[in-house]
């Protein structure tokens, strides 16, 4: 048993469709659940290690509204906010952290464009440049890359995608199992150790928690940081709960 | 609050947005983002932001003709605060792709924060998360309100690849522990003040340090 305690940073994740803070339904739809500033906010006050935003539906139309959400959020939130979803050019990650972000997610612009990934690495910096992963099981032990905000397959090995993506300058990566998302049911615990075991940034896992034991199971497959979603946008769970759980099971976590 | 200007300086890397919007929140009212010689040489307080490569910090600075207005600022004996790369950017060299050196202000260097822990583990690189950062060593002025908030004792949010190792242990204030290797996270020679965390994505405890800085 390692006796040096591992970091992880608990993550508040809001996905927005224009104004409005959603929450995506396992197999069926999009419901409707606030303002994303105030969530953001409570999350913050909460003692959320971080924020990510994600513009679920902005791919779909080619642009992302997130700026104004962003630029709102960062007046009142302190803390570190990654922001993705419909992500496209150097012109747009530039936007986005004049607005307030502090990392940009990227999925569907990376894919069809790698060289998307050394760019903004090289102008804003590694620790800018997060990968987003949305991937699903595709027999076994194997994942494929789903882009448009999981919803087109790509054909893409997620495992390859996941080392060369950082070979060209990724500092992190989030990954979205689109099988365990909205099911409650845990992680993809093997999605995160098979990434894990490859590359040597930091990973944040997305996607499926239900109960205290999924953060310890995805913890112990290497993720260094855990997204949760609807656990807290439903009340299910609380930040201040997650981080004594942690803490409970021997994970170094933040002070407040 | 006193009434003094505050210069953010602005040579091509960081957040300048986020620490200006930190600032302004602790109530600062004359908050600048300036890579102007003048307005480096007439801030009361400069606050040197940075996120990015060392070399690309030097070269950012040399391209605005900044670093003897920061060295005049420093040694005129002003509140300076370099933050991340900002504080890197204070010492004499850095290793990071090839050797390069910086404003020298207080003598060290910037190494690489170690992949390989002790016990044959791996420390993922960059670290980016929080730490907890204990007041360490010998810092002179005990009334100092930067280092009183900092006694505090909670965590700030780093994000880095490299590390400030001073050759001076005096110029040390605070540490963390990542997984056993101790990494410098602020360090003080008189008025000039380095935070490797990021005091305005540290929540409540980062605002509290900038408005002790803003207080100096």
């Amino acid at each position: 048993m390692n006796s040096i305690k591992k970091p992880i940073r608990l993550i508040a994740r809001l996905d927005v469709k224009g104004e409005s803070l959603i929450k995506g339904v396992h197999l069926e739809g999009l419901r409707i659940i606030g303002a994303p500033q105030e969530f953001a906010k409570k999350y913050y006050e909460q003692g959320a290690d971080e924020l990510i935003y994600i513009d679920i539906v902005a791919s779909l139309y080619g642009r992302s509204n997130l700026a104004d959400i962003v630029a709102r959020t960062a007046n009142e939130v302190f803390v570190p906010m990654t922001v993705g979803g419909g992500v496209r050019s150097i012109e747009d990650v530039g936007n986005l952290l004049r607005a307030g972000a502090d990392k940009i997610a990227i999925n569907t612009a990376a894919v069809r464009r790698p060289e998307l990934i050394s760019e903004v690495a090289r102008k804003f910096g590694s620790q800018c440049m997060v990968l987003s992963i949305e991937a699903k099981r595709h027999g076994e032990g194997n994942w494929e890359i789903y882009t448009d905000g999981g919803r087109e397959k790509s054909g893409l090995d997620a495992i390859e995608w996941a080392s060369k993506a950082v070979s060209l300058g990724a500092g992190e990566i989030l990954i979205t199992s689109i099988d365990q998302e909205g099911t409650r049911k845990g992680f993809d615990n093997e999605l995160t150790d098979t990434i894990s075991k490859l590359v040597n940034v930091p990973i944040i896992a997305s996607g499926g928690y239900g109960q205290v034991e999924h953060l310890t199971e995805v913890v112990n497959s290497g993720a260094d940081a855990v997204a949760f979603a609807d656990a807290l946008h439903y009340g299910r769970t609380t930040i201040p709960d997650l981080r004594r759980h942690a803490c409970e099971q021997g994970f170094l976590v933040r002070s407040v | 609050m006193k009434k003094e200007k505050i210069v953010v300086v602005d040579y091509g890397l960081g957040n300048l947005y986020s620490v200006q919007r930190a600032l302004e929140h602790c109530g600062a009212t004359d908050v600048c983002i300036s890579s102007a010689i003048d307005d480096v040489i007439n801030a009361d307080k400069l606050i040197l932001p940075g996120v990015g490569a060392f070399e690309d910090g030097v070269r950012g600075l040399n391209k605005h003709g900044l670093i003897e207005p920061i060295k005049s600022h420093a040694l005129n004996n002003k509140p300076m605060l370099g933050i991340c790369l900002g504080m890197q950017l204070l010492a004499t060299s850095s290793e990071e792709f090839g050797t390069h050196f910086g404003l020298d202000l207080i003598p060290g260097k910037v190494v690489p924060i170690p992949t390989e822990c002790a016990d044959g583990n791996r420390r993922k690189v960059p670290f980016i998360g929080w730490a907890n950062i204990p007041v360490s060593g010998s810092y002179g002025d005990d009334d100092n309100i930067i280092l009183n908030e900092l006694s505090k004792k909670q965590s700030v949010y780093l994000v880095h690849s490299y590390y400030f190792r001073p050759d001076n242990d005096n110029n040390i204030v605070a540490t963390y522990d990542y997984q056993g290797a101790i990494i410098t996270s602020v360090i003080r020679s008189n008025n000039i003040y380095g935070f490797q965390f990021h005091p305005e994505k540290s929540g409540e405890v980062g605002l509290g340090l900038l408005r002790a800085f803003l207080a100096l």
